[in-house]
C-alpha cells in the first residue's frame, strides 16, 4: 500500500514557515510523536524553510513533502532556488562570532543537523533538496 | 510597544522583558530596542520571560547574541526563564548558554542574575 503523504507549497512571504510548523504538528500527532519530537522537527522545518526562502534566491515556490513512514518521518524541503556548495558552510561557533564582526546568523543547518535524526542535501544550480528524517521512538 | 513584548518591569534592578508569540527577527528586534533603550539609560541587567514564546528561530535567536555582545561592553548580563524544551535546546546548540543564563523562574533569576 502506498505511504500516506502531504504536500504543501509555501508563497515565498514573511512567516509562510509556521504553515509547515502546523502541519507538521497534526502529522506529529497522528504519528503519536512526543512532544519534544514534535518540537524538534518543527524547530528543523522552520530552519530549512527560512534557508529556502532567504538564501535560496528562489523567486516562485518552495515545496514541502512529508512522508510518513512505518518507523519514521520524513520531510522534503525543495526549492527552485541558485543551489549552495555545502563544503563551504563553516560549523558555526558562538566563540567566532561574539565580539567580533562575524555576522552572527548562519546557525540554520547547524540546527536541522542536531535536531533530526539524519539530512540529506541535494543542490546544484537548479535549486535544493533537503531530506530530513525523524525516527519515531515511543 | 511591540506586540511580541507583552510587558516591561523591573525587579531588583533588573529589567524584565515578557515575550509572547513567535521569536523570529521582527520579535528579535523588539526585544533589542528595548535592551538597548534601557542600556542608555543605565541598565546593564535584563531577563527575559519566554513563558509565550514558544516558538523561536536562528535569525530571532541571532539578535539575542547581538545583545550579549553589547551588554559585554558594559559588564552587564541578560538571562531567561520559562523556557520551552526546544527553546532551551536551541538556545544550547546554538551556545547562548555560554554566555547568557537559563532559569527556571522570576525568583531564582533575579537572586542567580
Amino acid at each position: 500500500m502506498k505511504k500516506p503523504s502531504v504536500e504543501l507549497r509555501l508563497p515565498i512571504l514573511p512567516n509562510m514557515e509556521l504553515i509547515a510548523t502546523q502541519t507538521a504538528e497534526v502529522i506529529s500527532r497522528h504519528m503519536n510523536l512526543t512532544e519534544d519530537q514534535g518540537a524538534e522537527i518543527s524547530m528543523a522545518l522552520i530552519e530549512a524553510c527560512i534557508n529556502a526562502f532567504e538564501h535560496s534566491k528562489a523567486e516562485n515556490n518552495v515545496f514541502i513533502n512529508f512522508l510518513i513512514e512505518d518507523d519514521s518521518l520524513v520531510i522534503k524541503v525543495i526549492d527552485q532556488g541558485i543551489g549552495f556548495d555545502k563544503t563551504k558552510v563553516e560549523i558555526p561557533k558562538i566563540e567566532n562570532k561574539i565580539g567580533k564582526d562575524e555576522r552572527k546568523r548562519g546557525w540554520g543547518l547547524q540546527l536541522i543537523q542536531e535536531l533530526m535524526d539524519s539530512v540529506e542535501f541535494e543542490s546544484n544550480d537548479e535549486g535544493t533538496t533537503v531530506t530530513m528524517k525523524k525516527n519515531i521512538k515511543h | 510597544m511591540s506586540d511580541f513584548i507583552t510587558s516591561i518591569k523591573e525587579n531588583n534592578s533588573i529589567v524584565i522583558i515578557e515575550t509572547n508569540g513567535y521569536l523570529n527577527n521582527v520579535g528579535g528586534e523588539a526585544v533589542s530596542a528595548v535592551v538597548y533603550e534601557k542600556m542608555a539609560q543605565g541598565q546593564t541587567k535584563f531577563l527575559i520571560n519566554m513563558a509565550g514564546t514558544k516558538i523561536v528561530n536562528s535569525i530571532g535567536v541571532s539578535i539575542l547574541i547581538e545583545i550579549i555582545e553589547k551588554l559585554q561592553e558594559v559588564n552587564g548580563k541578560i538571562g531567561y526563564y520559562n523556557l520551552a524544551p526546544i527553546v532551551a535546546k536551541t538556545f544550547n546548540i546554538m551556545g547562548l548558554t555560554k554566555y547568557s543564563t537559563v532559569h527556571e523562574t522570576e525568583e531564582a533569576a533575579v537572586n542567580e542574575l
